[in-house]
């Protein structure tokens, strides 16, 4: 591998473990924050009382998140300069202002109230302990909204200028900020981020009813879980990917050719469902094909014509079309799952029989990692499929990276972020079952029932 | 020229934060010093567990500032100080974890090995960001391409190829680490009461004499190794202003210590923070990245964005930091006048 390579390897390694945890505070912040408002307002005082208890449960998981989040965070953001310093030296006048935006508006507000969601019983009464949750959720979704724009403009590059030197600069702020790319793909992004979150809640409340412990709370977690799930994986396949998927045929043709294993330029293209590339004959072997399907929901029309990945000079190409295809296509069947997954839940949640159903609480509690798997591959198509521009159309990946820094300091660093990033999933993992073992207070048993409540074991 | 302001505005917001995290990395860098058991450790935590976070969100909102108003500066600053700007990072990620992880679990090795990461790395940090200013101050070896990499060091002299240590920086360095401890102290002098407030209270009389004296011999070796500072000084005679500042507060805050009026002191130990960045970034005016030879340095007009570009900062700049102003005004009142030991348990 070259200077370039280690530079991608560099940043596609920080970048995607630092994903893993946002994509839940995000989610989580709103849910955390629909709980804090049913402890403010619920009419019903025991459900007050129990939605206080499971929202300073996932506050404390919500923490451990957050902190990780924000150490690994933080080097994405001076990463720019020391690993892509052509990249920012050229385009820093447009994505600047929304990197600045970001610490401006965003951490500034997450930092001021988080500290006061998480101790907020000793400060507030639950109305403004509600206003803390829902400050430090619109700061994380700030957050993502001014990443998603930087993103979108390496994507879909509009509302800037270039000079003689090439340097880019922001010529219209609004367009730039309001990016209909960036617009589709963050609704898609936070939909995922929703489905990560919900997820993770109805998997921890499954684990509780199926081990007969903290019933009570966890009957919560399953509901709104599932309840937020069945939403976010609906609206992350229509209208969100939906439109994404347009938006890249329409604008990145080369890419769409390529993630969907579309190789030869056909009226009435099929859409591919399974089968492994062959890059070196432009075909997909073992293939399962749905036929005419890819047409029809690009266009509309059955008979639509694709081009193909034959049709584009090979150097405009992404260059790696396979692990694009794989990613694109893990990302869309996983999400697939999911909606039928939280269908088949939200039914028997509707029938009143869910959480008595052990043969549905199994898959709801071991569908945990897969949300992250489907975000990570989400993200992986939008970035190999931007290959092989930085800014796409404009200026390409191996004219953005910092070329001063030999490949030898690029390896150093790289491998301090590995074993920073080993120690971080450690601490993450022993602190996290920590958190969930010890699980959420229970209910203080009332004279009636005491009886029949199990002694505490330590 | 919006250049020129965008420049004073970038040296604000880094000041602001050299004022701010500067008092939570002193309380780090001396809780060896001043806190000898783990509850007393407890109270230094708890007297800036609220704002820490919140006073380091300006070293970003710093940079994010620099990427978009001056992306030269940045793209060839970060990347010419690839590995110190690296190390840096590492260094931030183990003072987090070191004040997060602590309390997480009651186990006494867990304590000591956590309350060891947060001061360690808060004595590294103020130490690698007092030495990134002497860099700035003494000029960086930018070669005939524009552009430059600096080695963490070479023969610690001050040459035309020196490394990001030298002796001068180093100088520049301990000056930091002192002028943050004693920062720091004068936050537990008049925030806390306790043990540790107490022997943070005759530290910080000690280290403003160590500050004074430091002070002294960094102003006549800077004058040395970058001429260029007096020179400035003698075409914008206004810039006078910085060193008076810095002197004066000073001064006046080691006046207020001696006669116990703490909190008096650490505002103008803030005051005296500002002047000192404020002196360091009108000796490079109206340079960016001042070079080695200083024909081949960056100045603020030929790192900056174009001016529309600049003129649109301002659209969200303002609206943006008041907001942020209001969240520290609205934090800062929040938190306790006073924190002690006993309070701890409740």
């Amino acid at each position: 591998m070259d200077s370039l390579g280690f530079h991608r390897f560099h940043f596609g390694f920080t970048i995607a473990f630092h994903y893993i945890f946002p994509q839940l505070t995000m989610g989580l912040g709103m849910l955390i924050a629909v709980m804090r408002w049913m402890a403010a307002f619920s009419k019903n005082a025991e459900t007050r009382e129990s939605a206080d208890r499971a929202a300073t449960f996932w506050a404390k998981i919500f923490a451990v998140n957050f902190a990780i989040g924000v150490i690994t965070g933080i080097p994405m953001e001076f990463q720019f300069g020391t690993n892509w310093s052509r990249f920012s030296e050229k385009t820093g006048g447009v994505i600047g202002h929304t990197l600045a935006m970001e610490g401006i508006f965003a951490f500034f507000l997450e930092s001021s109230f988080l500290y006061l969601l998480l101790n907020g019983k000793k400060h507030f009464k639950p109305r403004g302990h509600f206003v803390a949750a829902l400050m430090v959720m619109i700061g994380s979704w700030l957050s993502g909204y001014f990443i998603i724009v930087t993103n979108a403009w390496m994507q879909h590059p509009i509302g800037h200028d270039v000079d003689a030197n090439g340097v880019f600069h922001v010529k219209e702020l609004a367009t730039f900020l309001s990016n209909e790319w960036a617009l589709v793909q963050y609704a898609h992004t936070m939909m995922g981020s929703v489905v990560t979150a919900s997820f993770v809640m109805a998997s921890i409340g499954a684990f509780y009813l199926l081990s007969k412990k903290h019933e009570e709370c966890a009957r919560l977690f399953v509901k709104l879980g599932v309840i937020a799930g069945l939403v976010s994986s609906v609206a992350m396949a229509m209208p969100t990917g939906d439109l994404h998927s347009k938006l890249v045929a329409a604008n990145q043709p080369v890419t769409f050719a390529a993630m969907e294993g579309h190789y030869r330029t056909e009226d009435g293209a099929g859409m591919a469902i399974i089968g492994q590339p062959n890059l070196e004959k432009l075909t997909l072997d073992n293939l399962i094909v749905v036929p005419k399907v890819l047409s029809f929901m690009t266009y509309q029309r059955w008979n639509a014509r694709i081009r193909g990945l034959e049709e584009f000079p090979k150097e405009e190409w992404p260059d790696n079309p396979a692990l694009l295809y794989y990613a694109y296509h893990a990302m869309v069947g996983l999400g697939t799952l999911f909606i039928a997954l939280m269908s088949g839940s939200s039914f028997l949640l509707f029938r009143k029989k869910l959480f008595t159903a052990r043969y549905a609480l199994w898959p709801l509690m071991l569908a945990l990692p897969f949300p992250y798997i489907a975000n990570t591959a989400g993200w992986m198509t939008a970035e190999l499929g931007r290959q092989p521009w930085l800014v796409h159309g404009l200026m390409r990946t191996e004219h953005g990276s910092s070329d001063q820094v030999s490949s030898g300091n690029v390896i150093f660093s790289l491998l301090g972020f590995m074993g920073l990033d080993a120690l971080l999933a450690i601490l993450f993992f022993f602190l996290i079952v920590r958190i969930i073992a010890k699980g959420p207070v229970d209910a203080k048993p009332t004279p009636k029932d005491s009886p029949r409540v199990e002694p505490e074991t330590a | 020229m919006l250049a020129h302001v965008w420049f004073w505005i970038a040296g604000l917001t880094f000041a602001v934060y050299a004022m701010l995290d500067g008092f939570d990395l002193g309380v780090g860098l001396l809780q060896p010093l001043v806190a000898k058991n783990p509850k007393e450790r407890q109270l230094l935590s708890a007297s800036i567990g609220p704002v820490w976070d919140g006073n380091e969100v300006w070293l970003l909102a710093a940079g994010g500032t620099l990427v978009f108003a001056f992306p030269k500066l940045y793209a060839l600053g970060l990347s010419g100080l690839y590995l110190p700007v690296t190390i840096l990072l590492w260094l931030l990620a183990f003072r987090a974890l070191g004040i997060e992880m602590r309390h997480h679990i009651e186990h006494p090795l867990w304590e000591e090995i956590w309350s060891v990461a947060f001061a360690g790395a808060s004595l590294l940090i103020a130490l690698f960001l007092s030495v990134a200013l002497g860099n700035l101050v003494r000029g960086v070896s930018i070669d005939e391409s524009g552009r430059f990499f600096s080695a963490l060091w070479t023969n610690f002299m001050v040459g035309e190829s020196t490394g990001i240590l030298d002796w001068y920086t180093i100088l520049v360095g301990v000056l930091g680490v002192l002028a943050l401890a004693r920062h720091g102290a004068l936050w537990l002098a008049h925030r806390t009461s306790g043990a540790p407030t107490e022997r943070a209270r005759s530290l910080a009389e000690k280290l403003g004499w160590a500050v004074l004296v430091f002070g002294g011999g960094v102003t006549l070796a800077t004058a040395y190794v970058q001429p260029a500072m007096l020179a400035n000084l003698k075409e914008r005679p206004w810039g006078v202003v910085f060193p008076v500042i810095a002197v004066g507060t000073l001064v006046y805050s080691q006046v207020l210590v001696r006669q116990k009026k703490w909190k008096r002191a650490f505002q103008l130990s803030m005051a005296f923070i500002v002047g000192a960045i404020g002196n360091a970034m009108f000796g490079v005016f109206p340079n960016v990245l001042p070079a080695r030879i200083a024909e081949r340095s960056l100045s603020a007009a030929a790192a900056a964005t174009n001016e529309a570009g600049l003129g649109m900062g301002f659209i969200w700049w303002i609206p943006g930091m008041l907001l942020a102003t209001g969240y520290f005004v609205h934090t800062y009142r929040r938190l306790p006048k006073h924190i002690s030991i006993e309070d701890l348990d409740h």
